[in-house]
């Protein structure tokens, strides 16, 4: 993306040239060099294809979210994820998935989404019925799967950025092998708690990938009249975190990242700390109007960077039909359709369900 | 099928709104995403976005138009191999938006007139538990005098070596051996894996703490007092408590937080407050405030083992005092069941944590005085034991509640309104609440003793309630 003023990269600097040995600062921008040598991921055609697939569900189940919400189907606060596909899936495709856990705020759809859960019950938790993933009691911002390891689903801003310490803490106790994926938004980047949790993670060198997904604006604040250091990947530095700056609006981009910083956690290097530019084209939240930027700049970000347009392209070139990919969407429609049907008709949650689940145990 | 485009809710309160522009005109071509009209509420301009591919066949709201009703059909989208002309001649369906025309009930959201279920029903409470009792303690079993310090360090490392996933976090727990002392032993025996030391940090090890029970493993997250929890009360309130509810179920949090709480001695305002009511007003938690030895390992090996996350209150100034803890293998006791300490007949004085010593305390003068006080000690703030102190006030008719802490929607407010509710025509005087000065913690020693409870304080309290 093409936001910010070019940055001296890395790779300019002095320390390039000494051996890591000598460098102290070495581990710092190593990563970023070893992305950059190759920044985009070499997918197979039946991998492009199902990330376009992935990407395609998020925007269209989004849609049909937003869609619901103006009917009055969706209440309180609904924050939709359109433009932001790449991040989620090229994250979370390079996931082991029978490992690695994820947890992230408030913007969870599409990450919920991209582990292949079923729309339906993803829908029905916004619309708040009981066939919700969580029984309707959770709605649009709490939403976890146990089972698939993703941890929520979390509405206060930055909290889930020491929830996943803890998580990561966990797989470094039972030495599981598995690694935690925190995400959080450039807004989260400015709470206390996030820089405590960067220094617990360093110093106990805990298998996290921190995630920042900058979309620019932090409700209706821009990242430059919140943040002094707009350039969230440095803000590791002080802990001695490496730092990795992705293209959140490319899909094979962020999948190359990925690649390259779960290995070095992997490997029991530590965290890292990566930021993903990407741009969400809707408000915040569904009654945002979206007032504190204008319609050309998302027009601009629509027509020139849009992630699921960039990929289609890609498709194209690699000689896929027009009508492959329409059959692709019309597919992916029918089943969004088939959830917010769904959604619309199962029931809500009986009078019963008001006292269950406070306590596991009773007393 | 053609489309309608119906009028947006832009927020949950939207009832109506006004058409202001229609950027789109009737035969154009519309992709997803498109932005086709501007709609005004009462507090902004929203964009009208596209989320169907077709061709604008017929606008059926005027630009201009006030008061549009949400769900008002405002335009037709004719859909792929659709004829605009003909989808433009099609009335639109004047039905309200939450109903359509296959004849299901309204669907309002909240009233619970659900497709697929009957009327709604009523809502029942939650589940009582049955009765528990503390297990009996065999005859026979001797008895050691330990401090309330050991009895705790005691519950953790018994707890450690019957679970591996039990782990304590927290300052200065492993090296220095607890800032109190609690600690002392235990990363000698477990180790620094088992025993980790943070930074000052109250806010993330909390988190990092919870996130590690939502992992897998039990933590025992300890805060050298309540007073800093203060910076980390987010996460044991919004992520630990709520997170099984929010979950449907699915996410269990067994972590424990402990430390001391309360008034120490002259450490002045900041570090001396009475935490119980704040936690024992949250859903979710579990909240246990202990006094002696046995009460204090034996209700924390269970605060381990509970799959609930608990907030586990200690006294700074009990730590040194030593009581009687059987001598058993495996000594632990319910949780949410409070302990008669003191059989009386004439009047119940219930408190909790350091108020229980002063109770007992004024029990004895009131004793010399012949008045009979039964002490009940609550020993769980959440769930809080009605029946015990409904049982004891239908024997005695007379209650006090002696409670280190201020008196404003406090624990004792709290026995009072049970007591109102539910043992209404036991009472035979007002209760009283005996808590402490509703001031900041002053540090000068006169004062300081001014604003805490004392024992003549529940002494006179008692005689008050029994009009002596």
């Amino acid at each position: 993306m093409a936001k910010k003023p070019a940055a001296k990269k890395p790779s300019d600097s002095a320390a390039k040239t000494a051996a890591p040995s000598e460098d102290p600062d070495f581990i710092l921008h190593s990563l970023q060099e070893e992305f950059e040598a190759a920044k985009s991921f070499d997918a197979s055609d039946e991998q492009m294809l199902e990330f376009y697939r992935q990407m395609l569900l998020i925007r269209r189940f989004e849609e049909k979210a937003g869609q619901l919400y103006g009917l009055g189907l969706i209440g309180g606060f609904c924050h939709l994820y359109i433009g932001q596909e790449a991040v989620a899936i090229g994250l979370q495709s390079a996931l082991d998935n029978d490992k690695d856990s994820v947890i992230t705020g408030y913007r969870d759809h599409g990450h919920m989404l991209a582990y292949g859960l079923d729309p339906k019950v993803i829908m029905a938790e916004l619309t708040g019925r009981e066939a919700g993933i969580s029984k309707g009691k959770g709605g649009s911002m709490h939403m976890f799967s146990t089972e698939h390891k993703f941890y929520g689903g979390h509405g206060i801003v930055g909290a889930q950025v020491a929830l996943g310490g803890g998580l990561a803490l966990a797989h470094q106790y039972r030495d599981d092998g598995g690694i935690c994926l925190a995400y959080f938004g450039d807004g989260a980047a400015n709470q206390g708690q996030v820089y405590e949790t960067f220094n617990m993670a360093a110093l106990w060198n805990l298998p996290i990938v921190f995630v920042v997904e900058d979309n620019q604006y932090a409700m209706g604040t821009s990242t430059k009249r919140s943040s002094a250091e707009t350039r969230f990947y440095r803000r590791g530095t002080s802990f001695r975190i490496p730092g990795m700056e992705v293209d959140g609006m490319n899909v094979l981009e962020v999948r190359a990242a990925a690649e390259v910083a779960f290995k070095h956690v992997r490997e029991g290097k530590g965290p890292v700390l990566m930021e993903c530019n990407t741009y969400r084209y809707r408000g915040h939240s569904m009654s945002d109007p979206a007032k504190y930027r204008t319609r050309e700049e998302v027009q601009e970000q629509r027509d020139h960077h849009d992630p699921i347009e960039r990929l289609k392209a890609t498709l194209v070139g690699a000689g896929h039909g027009e009508d492959q990919l329409k059959q692709i969407d019309k597919d992916i429609r029918k089943r969004v359709a088939e959830a917010a049907d769904f959604a619309e008709s199962s029931p809500e949650p009986g009078p019963d369900e008001l006292y269950t689940d406070v306590l596991v145990e009773r007393y | 099928m053609a489309i309608e485009l119906k009028m947006p809710a832009l927020s949950p309160t939207m009832e109506e709104g006004t058409l202001a522009k229609w950027l789109k005109s009737e035969g154009d071509a519309i992709e997803p995403g498109d932005i086709i009209a501007e709609i005004e509420t009462d507090k902004a301009t929203m964009e009208f976005e596209a989320i169907d591919e077709g061709t604008l066949a017929k606008i059926v709201i005027d630009e201009g138009t006030e008061n549009v009703a949400v769900g008002t059909v405002i335009a037709m989208l004719a859909g792929e191999g659709e004829d605009a002309g003909d989808v433009a001649e099609a009335e639109p369906h004047e039905t309200p938006v939450k109903s359509d025309d296959k004849g299901r009930v309204d669907d309002v959201p909240g009233e619970g007139k659900d497709e697929g279920r009957d009327e709604p029903g009523g809502v029942s409470g939650p589940t009582e538990a049955p009765r528990v009792e503390d297990p009996a303690i065999p005859e026979g079993t001797s008895f050691t005098q330990i401090s309330v310090r050991e009895a705790l360090r005691d519950a953790m490392a018994e707890e450690m070596r019957a679970d591996d996933r039990v782990f304590v976090m927290g300052e200065e727990v492993a090296e220095y051996e607890g800032a109190y002392k609690v600690t002392q032993g235990l990363l000698d025996e477990f180790g620094p894996k088992r025993v980790i030391d943070t930074p000052i940090t109250e806010y993330g090890f909390a988190g990092i703490g919870t996130g590690a029970a939502m992992g897998g493993l039990r933590p025992i997250v300890e805060f050298m007092t309540f007073n800093f929890a203060m910076q980390a009360i987010d996460h044991i309130v919004n992520s630990a408590a709520k997170t099984n509810y929010m979950s449907g179920g699915q996410m269990r949090c067994p972590v424990v937080f402990r430390g001391p709480n309360g008034a120490a001695s002259r450490v002045g305002a900041q570090h001396s407050q009475n935490y119980g009511p704040w936690y024992a007003s949250v859903p979710g938690l579990i909240v246990i405030a202990p006094y002696d030895s046995a009460d204090a390992k034996g209700l924390l090996k269970a605060a381990i083992r509970t799959e609930d996350p608990v907030v586990f209150l200690e006294n700074e100034l009990v730590y040194g005092r030593s009581f009687d803890v059987p001598d058993l293998d495996d000594h632990v006791l319910p949780i949410g069941k409070a302990r008669i300490v003191r059989e009386g007949k004439d009047a119940t004085i219930v408190s909790y944590s350091i108020g229980v010593g002063l109770a007992l305390e004024a029990a004895e003068t009131l004793a010399e005085e012949g008045i009979d006080a039964e002490v009940i000690d609550l020993r769980t703030l959440r769930p809080l034991d009605r029946q015990t102190v409904l049982e004891s006030l239908a024997k005695t008719n007379r209650l006090v509640i002696a409670e280190e802490g201020w008196p404003t929607c406090s624990i004792a407010s709290e026995i009072v309104a049970i007591c109102m509710e539910d043992g209404f025509d036991d009472l035979d005087a007002p209760v009283l609440r005996v808590c402490n000065e509703d001031v900041p913690l002053p540090y000068a020693a006169n004062l300081e003793k001014l604003a805490i409870i004392d024992a003549p304080r529940i002494v006179e309290a008692v005689k008050k309630v029994c009009y002596v």
